[in-house]
C-alpha cells in the first residue's frame, strides 16, 4: 500500500496505524495524525489505513 | 505574583528553546538564567526528538508547548491535541499566525481555535496583539492569560507600542499578563515588568546573542529588577525639573 508519511511517499505493508510506527521504526515520544486528523495513541491500533492516507508522526522539538 | 491557571511560576522568565548554538549552550542558559518555563514545538520526527525531549525534562522546568507556524484553527487545533498527548500537559501557546512577514496573530481565527480547546480542557496561553477587544474575546472564549506581543516575533524591537501595553494592563489588572515576542534587550524585559506586566517571554533575544548564556542572565535580572520597580510604584515622569538637594539652608556665596 502506498501512504503519505511526514511528507514522503511511502510503499508500505502495515494496514493499521500502530504497526506502521513499528514498521517504519518510531518510538518513544510522538503523536500521530491521519489525514489531518489527531488519532490518539490508544486509538492507533483501531485506526485502519487505507492507500493515499496522509500520515503525520510529530515529536517535541525546539521552540518559542 | 498571580496564578497561570492555578501554577505559580517560580520566576517570571518564560525562555524559548529554539535557534540557540548547541543543545550544551541551551541547557546552560536555563541552568544560569533559572528560566521556570520552557516552551517548546512538535516537529516531524525525524530521530532527534526523543534526545531533545529528555534533555527538557531534565532542566526540571514548566514545559509550554506551542503551535507555532499554524495558519488555521483546523491546524492549530490538531497540533494542540498532539502536543498534548506528547508533552502531557493541557498547557499550549495557542499561536495562529496571519502574515507572513510580520507573523502577526491572526486574532479572529485565535479566537475561535481558545473557544475550542478551552472546551476541551486545554489551559490557553493564546499569543496575541495588545487590542482590547480581541483581549476581552479570548477571555470571554475561556482563556485565563493573555500574551499581547512587544513587537513582531524575532525582531528584537522591544515594547512597539508601551502605551497600548498599559492600557491592556489597567484594563486586565487581574489577568496574568505576558509580553511574548518582540523584546531584543534586557531594557526592554525590565520595562515590561515596570509596566506591571507578569511575566515575558523571549527567544531569539537570548539564543541569537553572541553569548547566550550571559544574556539569559542578564534578561533574568532584568526582569527582577523591574519586577522590584513596579512593587516599588515608581514616580510620575514630569516636563520640568525639581532640584533634589535641599534649597533652603544654601548658604550665600555670590
Amino acid at each position: 500500500m502506498k501512504i503519505v508519511l511526514n511528507g514522503e511517499s511511502r510503499e508500505v505493508c502495515a494496514e493499521i496505524l500502530s504497526d506502521l510506527l513499528v514498521e517504519c521504526g518510531f518510538s518513544g515520544r510522538v503523536a500521530t495524525a491521519v489525514n489531518e486528523d489527531f488519532v490518539p495513541s490508544g486509538l492507533r491500533i483501531a485506526q485502519k489505513l487505507t492507500d493515499g492516507d496522509r500520515v503525520e508522526v510529530v515529536a517535541p522539538m525546539q521552540g518559542g | 505574583m498571580k496564578s497561570f491557571y492555578g501554577t505559580q511560576l517560580p520566576n517570571s522568565l518564560m525562555l524559548g528553546t529554539a535557534q540557540y548554538p548547541s543543545p550544551a549552550i541551551l541547557e546552560q542558559a536555563f541552568r544560569e538564567s533559572g528560566a521556570g518555563v520552557a516552551t517548546v514545538s512538535l516537529r516531524r520526527e525525524s530521530g532527534a526528538g526523543q534526545t531533545f525531549w529528555q534533555m527538557i525534562r531534565e532542566l526540571g522546568v514548566l514545559i509550554l508547548p506551542n503551535t507555532a507556524g499554524c495558519h488555521t484553527v483546523k491546524e492549530a487545533v490538531t497540533t494542540a491535541y498532539m502536543a498534548r498527548e506528547v508533552f502531557d500537559t493541557n498547557w499550549i501557546k495557542l499561536e495562529l499566525i496571519g502574515h507572513t512577514d510580520s507573523l502577526q496573530p491572526d486574532v479572529f481565527q485565535l479566537v475561535e481555535a481558545a473557544r475550542i480547546l478551552t472546551g476541551d480542557g486545554f489551559q490557553v496561553f493564546p499569543y496575541t496583539t495588545d487590542d482590547l477587544i480581541v483581549g476581552e474575546r479570548l477571555l470571554t472564549a475561556g482563556c485565563e492569560v493573555l500574551m499581547p506581543w512587544g513587537a513582531p516575533i524575532g525582531s528584537g524591537r522591544g515594547l512597539n507600542n508601551e502605551y497600548a501595553l498599559r492600557a491592556m494592563r489597567a484594563e486586565f489588572p487581574d489577568v496574568p499578563l505576558v509580553v511574548d515576542a518582540g523584546i531584543g534587550l534586557p531594557s526592554h524585559a525590565a520595562q515590561a515588568m515596570e509596566l506591571g506586566y507578569d511575566a515575558v517571554l523571549l527567544n531569539t533575544a537570548v539564543a541569537r546573542a553572541g553569548n547566550p548564556v550571559a544574556m539569559a542572565r542578564a534578561m533574568m535580572l532584568a526582569i527582577q529588577a523591574g519586577q522590584l520597580a513596579h512593587q516599588a510604584d515608581p514616580i510620575e515622569a514630569r516636563d520640568m525639573a525639581e532640584p533634589s538637594t535641599p534649597v533652603i539652608g544654601k548658604a550665600f556665596l555670590s
